[in-house]
């Protein structure tokens, strides 16, 4: 992502410079071809080479007009947004998409973005935002098909970046399989926001025979989570904070619908909850299982799977990585039987390597999580009340 | 990198419970005297772990749970000032002044910063000469060499808009409070390990000689606390009492000497109210003379403090070790961790948070046998 954002700023500095002349001295032909292509308004995007048709009408930043409903408003929308998400719903520009879900019952997801920094180790602000509502929608037990973006943009906002993660958000849509098919752009005065906010909707198509939710585990079964937890926050951490970490630590943002479905494939019934930890990690999401369930949740804090690089952030700023969030880890309440046949699908998947067996459903200590500590006792792990503080020594 | 698995080794840690256990004839109070180590004691479990005669006693070494009251409402006078950017260690922004906190504050437009360093408040103060930079500056002797040194440094480079509050307080005054308190059931310390790695723990013989109680320089990881825990059990065995260094990997006899001589140089003895003590003698540290230009309260003048205590709160109960927490009646009702009445229940090393977090809804006896079917799932 570094790589874009200079890419971008570089194109951009080119640019305004010569506000017409966004085609100059690339780096390589290769782009020369796209940008030349998308230039001329014409092209479908290849994302392997494509580049966004900056500046629009000699404005590098954005400004109050691009969401006046005018001229600039639809720049935006003609020569970024549509030939970066371009597919037939989308093309019509109506006042609402109009989606063909075929019949059965579908499901649906709002989510909203307001991350800081935009751009991070291992993603950004785009492939947060379709990649959230898209897992959102997968650990319900649907098929993610159509997504909505809203962006609140900050006046001032360099369009370069609003390109970049308009390309983040394009390419995570096509990795997922899903289509953004309307959306919307508002424009804010300057320190009134905080650069882009995005703000999605999903819908999707919920499987057949497929009865997941946080209300479904039963005593007994098994808790699986598919991979190294407490990666995206510590990301995110290591470069809000200016903390530098001797190794990079990388967001671990990823789709996780295909994932999902293979496990479905597999188990289908005997998968009777998953979810999505994202704020407030695998901690909050257990008890809200818990919770919802009326049932206990032990856990062996030996069993977490947890980067090194993870462990030693969380232990220097005091956090616990239970408490830290995901964007692209999935927790499975499974049937015991299925247990190890689930365990080994989601170690055959590229997002799944580090997947383990963390713990089970238990009759006892009904809505509580508790986890079996490396010395052999036991604690409750509750709840946080609100965002972790890095205590003081 | 080691340090993280190597002490937190469940078999060895076992084997010394079991060592405990062998050799504890009777119950024994012994005192965690920092807020870190009260933390990883519940953290890890390490009490369920004890055997039933042996209490711990979670000392007052938490610098959120001790911070005056008085000194909160000006940091929150400061902090709404227009033009300061007042910096914080994180988990002073929710401690709840008289009438608010500095979460409150930042959302009513204050400028307040989470910092993780002091040293990083003097390089915001570099970068804005016409804002006002003041960092919280509470803590052990701990967080003292840092909090010297950002004064030091601001005064070396003529910083005229950097400004430290300070609220230091010391740990042997109050041990020497605790043990000099009526009804004061403490027989055995624990001493906090990071304040002897800068301090070393020359001050503490007179003071086991004096009170006849063993003192243990202690460390914070489970097989540390383990050790500490021990070592006092022997002594108490066997009626000795001396100073005993089970951290010698961090901490000698004489500390930190560089540290030591910033310290004096920046600092100098004072009395100092602990919030829920009381007025300890000679128990903090201030700005001395010569850096005393840097004293947050001279330069901004908060006056018209009027304080106000929960009337419900027992935190000072709790942190002589008088009452556990559990034993107060706003304990989980009136008070928890969303709505904090005092500061034990606000920082995860309070022992009033500590409690509520890892124990409260939950019996002793249903904890230890939770999640006993686990041994399976840990090995697929």
């Amino acid at each position: 992502m570094s790589e874009l954002r200079e890419k971008m700023e570089r194109d951009l500095s080119e640019s305004s410079e010569k506000p017409t002349s966004g085609a100059k001295a690339p780096m390589d032909s290769a782009s020369v071809d796209a940008r030349a292509e998308a230039l001329a308004y014409r092209a479908a995007p290849d994302f392997s080479n494509w580049s966004c048709p900056l500046p629009l009408a000699g404005y590098p930043t954005i400004v109050m007009g691009h969401g006046g409903g005018g001229k600039l408003g639809n720049e935006l929308v003609e020569y970024l947004f549509l030939p970066a998400f371009r597919n037939p719903a989308l093309e019509n520009l109506g006042d609402a998409a109009v989606l063909d879900l075929g019949s059965g019952r579908i499901a649906m997801s709002t989510d909203s973005f307001v991350v800081q920094p935009l751009f991070f180790p291992g993603g950004s602000i785009g492939e947060l935002a379709v990649n959230g509502t898209v897992n959102d929608l997968a650990v319900s037990g649907a098929v993610p098909r159509f997504l909505s973006a809203s962006f609140i943009l900050e006046e001032g906002f360099p369009l370069a970046q609003l390109a970049a993660i308009v390309e983040a958000m394009a390419k995570a849509a096509a990795t997922a399989g899903v289509q953004i098919v309307t959306g919307d752009t508002k424009v804010v005065e300057r320190g009134h926001g905080d650069g882009c906010y995005i703000s999605t909707a999903g819908v999707g198509v919920l499987r057949e025979g497929i009865q997941v939710g946080p209300h479904r585990a039963q005593p007994g079964d098994a808790v699986l989570v598919s991979g190294t937890i407490g990666d995206h926050g510590m990301a995110i951490m290591s470069v809000r904070e200016s903390l530098e970490f001797e190794s990079q630590i990388r967001s671990d943002c990823a789709a996780l619908n295909g994932l999902i479905a293979e496990v479905l494939d597999l188990a289908g019934s005997a998968v009777h909850a998953m979810r999505d930890p994202t704020r407030g990690g695998l901690a909050s999401t257990l008890n809200e299982i818990a919770h919802s369930s009326g049932v206990g949740i032990a856990i062996d804090e030996a069993s977490l799977p947890v980067r090194t690089e993870v462990q030693s952030a969380c232990e220097l700023l005091g956090l616990d990585p239970v408490y830290v969030a995901n964007e692209g880890k999935a927790v499975f309440i499974v049937a015991p039987e299925a247990a190890d046949s689930v365990l080994k699908v989601l170690r055959a998947h590229p997002l799944g390597r580090d997947a383990a067996r963390i713990g089970q459903v238990t009759g006892e200590h009904k809505s509580m999580l508790v986890a079996r500590t490396a010395m052999g006792s036991n604690r409750v792990v509750p709840t946080q009340i609100g965002e972790q503080l890095p205590r003081i020594c | 990198m080691k340090y993280l698995t190597e002490f937190r080794n469940g078999e060895i840690a076992q084997r010394m419970a079991r060592e405990i256990h062998s050799i504890t004839t009777r119950p024994w109070k012994i005192m965690e005297v920092c807020g870190g180590q009260t933390h990883s004691i519940i953290r890890n479990g390490i009490d369920q772990m004890l055997p039933a005669g042996i209490e711990m006693i979670h000392g007052p070494g938490c610098p959120v749970c001790v911070t005056p009251l008085e000194l909160i409402d000006k940091a929150l006078a400061i902090a709404a000032q227009p033009g300061v950017i007042f910096c914080s260690f994180g988990d002073m922004l929710r401690v709840p002044g008289t009438d608010a906190d500095l979460f409150q504050v930042k959302g009513a437009g204050g400028d307040v910063r989470v910092v993780y360093s002091p040293l990083d408040a003097v390089e915001l103060a570099q970068k804005n000469p016409d804002r006002q930079v003041v960092f919280f500056g509470v803590g052990f002797e701990t967080t003292a060499p840092a909090n010297a040194m950002s004064v030091h440094l601001a005064k070396r480079r003529g910083l005229k808009n950097f400004s430290l509050l300070v609220s230091h307080v010391l740990v042997p005054p109050a041990i020497e409070a605790i043990l000099q308190s009526p009804g004061n059931k403490v027989q055995a310390f624990l001493l906090a390990g990071h304040v002897c790695s800068v301090m070393g723990y020359w001050e503490y013989p007179p003071l086991a000689e004096k009170y006849s109680i063993p003192l243990v320089v202690t460390g914070f990881e489970p097989l540390d606390l383990l050790d500490g825990i021990r070592r006092a059990v022997i002594q108490l065995e066997s009626g000795r009492h001396v100073v005993e260094n089970a951290y010698s990997r961090v901490v000698t006899f004489e500390g930190n000497r560089a540290a030591q001589k910033l310290l004096a140089e920046v600092f100098e003895v004072t009395d100092r109210a602990w919030r829920g003590i009381g007025v300890i003698p000679k128990s903090g540290w201030r700005l001395s003379e010569a850096y005393r230009e840097f004293d947050a309260e001279e330069r901004f003048h908060i006056a018209g403090i009027h304080t106000q205590e929960s009337a419900l709160c027992r935190a000072g109960d709790v942190l002589r070790g008088a009452i556990k927490p559990a034993e107060c009646a706003a304990f989980g009702k009136e008070c928890t961790p969303r709505h904090p009445l005092g500061a034990t229940m606000v920082s995860s090393e309070g022992a009033c948070a500590a409690y509520y977090n890892y124990g409260r809804f939950i019996s002793a006896d249903e904890l230890a046998t939770a999640g006993s079917g686990l041994s399976g799932a840990a090995h697929v």
